[in-house]
């Protein structure tokens, strides 16, 4: 099973799983509940078809991924923050938005139901790095794939840095935990909360044009699939530590994939597609228990 | 009285955004023409008995959600209730060979049964691992919606129709529609369920104790009241009314069990966002549901004169639920005791 070619295919997997979760940790930490992961992933894959195919260039789709996500983050802040909505209520109404939207532009934009493909869409390029062709595993793993892969990796990286030692994620961690002493510090948390939000949505933004521009060069209805609510899942299990979220973001890309091989199998599709969401049931719930008896214990 | 004029102030401001937007639209006096049509009009008044077929579910699903928001139980686990229900009904409906009025009443208690099932492995999972109920009753809807779409694409299928769907009912086992309409007797369950819910809330001890739950938790725990036997049981509640409202839709308006056809129309979403709109008024909550209900079908005959996809109600709401945001009750924050 453990063949090239599903070697090949994991970071396709596992890169809209962790900008996704990383979106959602900088959330969790400024202590704003964004289930809305699923709706923003919907509008940056749709805005990265349509800014690809408008512009010709894989950029122009990155960069509208990017600007949709980020209004849809200031959306979120905007109807939560400023105006004091309910974070599940508001996640909900930008999920509706986002199934919504996404089908009647599709329709009104290129005139179309369910999916858009054309040529004219440009997908991201891949990073070749021949030097690790002959390597057995990390080649075929490594190998040519998708710039926003490493973009991610590096990311997870500069996030961990950022809320352990940089002062903006310090004070961002402060928004959550102790607003009280960042405000009298004269900070605005709701401030934070915002840039919070927004960041979030440009991530999205990019695992969106993961999904559409560069496993696939086409849009269909629905095609985040879930991913964003399995992010919010790896976002709760690790705490929003990108640490964490790492490994955790690889092992449910890992999932994925090897139920997309198991389906070829002759498994009836409805069994790997409920895979993810059963691991992470039966995880997170092994997670909070652990830590519940911990917190019992002290 | 400010949170009402407030409340109102942001019911009027969505308004005006709205038909602002419909208005933006080339041809606005027409479309609304069309919407008044789809949701009310056409032949024999067909659309209106679509849009009370439609209402049904969803302020069905509304009451399902209403009982345990109020509570302050966040099960947004309707979609897999109202699923496991709904496939539980056409099971007994198809292969269970009894008496009619045997046949109905086992499929509504198996839905019933079903959708209070559900609801309570949300439940056991917050109680026993910790598990935020909102968390643990979202994700099993996936595992629900993707069984049953198993199970009517392979075993249970009905092979000869070439649809994924289990075998129609009889005739006589279905719920009698009203004379020359289209609306099913499934209108009374749902009323039924409505007269309940408000008694029980009002005029119960349960209800007292479920509603002062909802408001304070530390303050019920304090008063030494039952917490988690009210838990569960408005879980089990709040489950068993998805599950009927599966019951109804597989019975009254389907005959069978069709794959997506609790799913697709988002009726268990849109019952959340009839709850949220009515303040979680258990009155108002019904008349929320019927305006989704003809904005969908309105939706759809706006569609067919004009061309506009019938997901622009779908915009619609998504606006209507940000907007009312800011004055719904606050569910479940971190955030909410902050001294702001």
């Amino acid at each position: 099973m453990l063949d090239a070619a599903l070697l090949e295919s994991l970071p396709r997997f596992i890169t809209p799983l962790l900008l996704a979760s990383l979106a959602g940790a900088l959330c969790h930490r400024a202590a704003v509940f964004n289930i809305a992961l699923e709706g923003m992933l919907l509008i940056g894959a749709f805005a990265a078809v349509a800014g690809s195919w408008a512009s010709g260039s894989w950029l122009g789709g990155v960069a509208l991924a990017m600007l949709a996500g980020s209004l849809t983050g200031l959306a979120y802040a905007l109807f939560a923050i400023h105006r004091g909505g309910d974070d599940i209520v508001v996640s909900i109404g930008l999920n509706f938005l986002a199934i919504g939207l996404s089908v009647f532009l599709l329709q009104l934009v290129f005139d179309t139901r369910g999916q858009f493909d054309d040529p004219g869409i440009e997908a991201i390029p891949r990073l070749p790095l021949p030097f690790l062709e002959p390597v057995p595993v990390l080649g075929a793993l490594l190998n040519d794939q998708s710039l926003l892969f490493w973009f991610a990796i590096v990311l997870t990286g500069s996030l961990a840095y950022l809320l352990g030692h940089h002062r903006l994620g310090l004070r961002l961690r402060a928004s959550g935990d102790n607003p009280e002493a960042l405000r009298t510090a004269g900070v605005s948390p709701d401030r934070l909360r915002g840039g919070a939000l927004v960041a979030s949505g440009v991530l999205c933004g990019l695992a969106g044009a993961q999904l559409s521009i560069s496993n696939v060069t086409l849009f269909t209805e629905g095609m985040s699939a879930g991913r964003g609510w399995i992010a919010v899942v790896i976002v709760l299990m690790c705490n929003g530590r990108p640490s964490w979220i790492l490994p955790t973001a690889c092992l449910f890309g890992t999932i994925e994939a090897l139920g997309f091989r198991i389906q070829g199998l002759g498994l009836p599709q409805q069994f790997t597609d409920a895979l993810p969401y059963v691991v992470a049931l039966l995880v997170l719930a092994l997670v909070t228990a652990r830590r519940r008896r911990a917190a019992v214990a002290h | 009285m400010s949170g009402r004029l407030r409340r109102l102030g942001s019911l009027s401001l969505s308004l005006l955004v709205i038909t602002l937007v419909v208005l933006a639209i080339p041809g606005a006096r027409e479309n609304a023409a069309s919407f008044i049509d789809g949701a009310f009009g056409g032949r024999n008044r067909f659309n209106f008995y679509t849009t009370l077929n439609r209402s049904v579910l969803i302020v069905g699903m509304a009451m399902s959600v209403l009982v345990s928001f109020r509570a302050g139980l966040i099960n947004i686990g309707g979609e897999g209730q109202l699923v496991l229900g709904g496939l539980c009904a056409a099971i007994v409906g198809a292969w269970l060979h009894a008496p009619p009025l045997l046949v109905m009443v086992a499929a509504l208690v198996a839905a019933m049964l079903a959708g209070a099932l559900w609801a309570l492995v949300a439940g056991a999972f917050e109680r026993f691992a910790g598990l935020p109920l909102v968390v643990g009753s979202l994700l099993l809807n996936y595992p629900a919606v993707l069984f049953a779409s198993y199970l009517v694409s392979h075993p249970l299928r009905d092979v000869q129709s070439g649809s994924t769907q289990t075998p129609r009912l009889a005739s006589e086992v279905r719920l009698p529609r009203f004379d020359g309409t289209l609306l099913d007797m499934g209108i009374f369950l749902v009323i039924g369920v409505i007269f309940v819910v408000i008694l029980l809330e009002r005029r119960s001890v349960f209800g007292y104790r479920h509603r002062l739950q909802g408001y304070s938790l530390p303050f019920a725990r304090a008063s030494g009241f039952p917490i988690r036997a009210v838990h569960f049981q408005t879980l089990a509640g709040s489950g068993a009314i998805a599950g009927l409202v599966g019951f109804i839709a597989v019975f009254g308006v389907n005959h069978r069990y069709i794959d997506g056809m609790l799913t697709l129309p988002l009726y268990s979403w849109t019952g959340v966002i009839a709850v949220l709109l009515a303040g979680m008024l258990s009155w108002l909550t019904p008349l929320t549901g019927f305006f989704f209900a003809a904005l969908a079908t309105g939706a759809v005959g706006i569609e067919r004169a004009a061309d506009i996809p019938r997901e622009a109600a779908q915009i619609v709401q998504a606006l209507i639920i940000l907007f009312a945001a800011g004055f719904g009750a606050r569910l479940h924050s971190r955030r909410s005791g902050d001294a702001s």
